[in-house]
């Protein structure tokens, strides 16, 4: 179980106005949480938290009732961000940032259809929804039980859009991931949810 | 009616520099066509990288050095010529572009969007823009860099509207935006377009395409496969090509069924159909030569057997 407490979060500065204030959510394995509301609201800030990025100023976020700040190796709780092509490194090949967080099964990169060329390739060479894939396959560790997913297929086209969501169910599934989905478009929050959580 | 805008077999090379000196030319749009008439919304829908933002970049004539441009671009039933194109971007041309980075980071936003004119009707005339998408006066005081993605949008969006263009390219404008405030600012182009104004709306986003849209053409792989009325995408039968389909069918609200594959990269682009690798019904015919865009069911389509499909 993935839960946030009551947390409430402001950034530096700002403690008159937080972003996020008494805010509880809990996700269970095998569930998919939709979570919606205007820009600007704090979803991605809550995803930050749980995540672990950043620390509650109050309240506790937890996974299995240990703080998820307190998980050392693989964090167990791994986000996927809605601008892939910031969060790979510009500088490295793609088969190097794929295996930042150890080697990833063959399975995954033909589920996901990482072409074998893609891996000698920089970041810059490729499209946001091959970025995308990368990124996917990257957060995937063995070890990984829950996957925060803030607009991730926002900035891709339909077809691309249903690959992806279609992969990543079929995994949610076989391992009983617990999933937290940010998105503006309510009809694929329809479809893809289990439940829904608005801020 | 006379179209205020009509592409005819825009191909859009790059030279680029391998090795050394060795050079090659890298086709990215090849034979696209479109057209948009005024007091019409027309939407661009196709994957990233199918050519959309070159699109807007070559009817603006602000391409990079190093490409090529090929094929006819008639503004107002004139040939669009580079001196010409100067002379009405900004003004009777606008763009909204696709990021926030088109924004001068070294000027505040207010001085930037009036460009240096300092008369009290300017004043007026950009500070009603910003008020008109939820921005107040405040907003002409900060730098790029203090605006969230969505206000850096919708100053972007007043910039190009504020002087009453007559055709209006938006490249992407509408992601980072929640759906009011979206909805807001695709009524505000529909209001253009009501006015008399011609509206290109380039996009993803099939969805929000046809929420707008009187026609939409289609790209992949920069070419235009398919131009159709919005109302054809009422249902799976209406539309031509099996691309166009396979888009329909991977709405969410619409079987959520992928298609597996993607668009081929400009330079390893073979003979024939495009979309081939992808395609179900691909015969030995599809394979060879170039394919042309036709004319079908009131639509135009660039396949060769645009009934074959349902199969």
């Amino acid at each position: 179980m993935l839960e946030a407490r009551e947390v409430t979060f402001y950034y530096r500065g700002r403690k008159k106005a937080p972003v996020l204030e008494n805010v509880s959510l809990t996700i269970a394995p095998g569930e998919r949480v939709g979570l919606k509301g205007p820009s600007g609201r704090g979803k991605t800030t809550l995803c930050r938290l749980l995540a672990g990025y950043e620390r509650p100023k109050a309240g506790e976020v937890l996974l299995d009732g240990k703080a998820v700040t307190s998980f050392r190796g693989v964090c167990p709780v791994q986000m996927i961000w809605q601008h892939s092509e910031t969060v790979v490194d510009p500088l490295l090949p793609l088969g190097k940032t794929l295996e930042e967080a150890g080697p990833v099964e063959p399975r995954i990169l033909r589920a996901l259809h990482i072409e074998e060329g893609w891996l000698t390739r920089y970041p810059a060479e490729l499209s946001g929804g091959e970025l995308q894939r990368f990124c996917l396959a990257r957060a995937l560790h063995p070890s990984v039980r829950y996957l925060l997913c803030d607009e991730i297929s926002a900035m891709l086209d339909l077809v691309t859009q249903a690959q992806i969501w279609d992969f990543l169910l079929e995994e949610a599934k076989n391992r009983s991931l617990g999933l937290l989905i940010v998105s503006h478009s309510d009809q694929l929050l329809k479809k893809l949810c289990t439940r829904m959580a608005e801020l | 009616m006379k179209p205020i805008l009509a592409i005819e077999h825009l191909s859009i090379d790059f030279i680029q520099y391998e090795r050394g000196l060795r050079r090659r030319v890298l086709p990215v749009i090849r034979d696209l066509s479109l057209t948009v008439e005024a007091g019409q919304v027309a939407a661009v829908v196709g994957a990233s990288g199918s050519g959309k933002s070159l699109l807007a970049h070559a009817i603006l004539d602000i391409l990079p050095y190093n490409s090529r441009r090929k094929g006819k671009i008639l503004y107002d039933g004139e040939e669009l010529t580079p001196e010409r194109a100067e002379k009405l971007r900004g003004k009777e041309i606008a763009l909204v572009p696709q990021g926030v980075t088109y924004l001068d980071p070294l000027m505040k936003v207010g001085a930037q969007l009036r460009r240096g004119r300092r008369d009290g009707e300017t004043r007026r005339k950009y500070r009603d823009a910003l008020v008109r998408y939820g921005l107040d006066e405040r907003t002409e005081g900060l730098y790029s860099f203090e605006l969230s993605g969505g206000m850096a949008r919708r100053v972007l969006i007043a910039s190009a509207v504020a002087e009453n263009p007559r055709l209006i390219i938006a490249d992407e404008p509408t992601p980072g935006l929640d759906a009011q405030a979206a909805a807001r600012i695709l009524a505000h182009f529909r209001e253009l377009a009501e006015g008399g104004a011609g509206v290109l709306f380039i996009t993803h986003d099939l969805e929000i395409a046809l929420e707008i849209a009187d026609r939409v053409a289609v790209f992949y792989a920069g070419e235009t496969i398919e131009e159709a009325a919005a109302g054809d995408f009422a249902s799976e039968e209406l539309l031509r090509h099996p691309f166009t389909k396979a888009l329909w069918n991977a709405m969410p609200q619409h079987g959520f069924r992928p298609i597996t594959g993607a668009q081929p990269y400009p330079g390893e682009m073979k003979e024939g159909c495009p979309f081939a690798r992808q395609c179900a019904n691909c015969t030995d015919e599809c394979r060879a030569g170039q394919i042309g865009l036709r004319t079908f069911r009131g639509g135009l389509v660039r396949c060769l057997h645009p009934r074959k499909e349902e199969a």
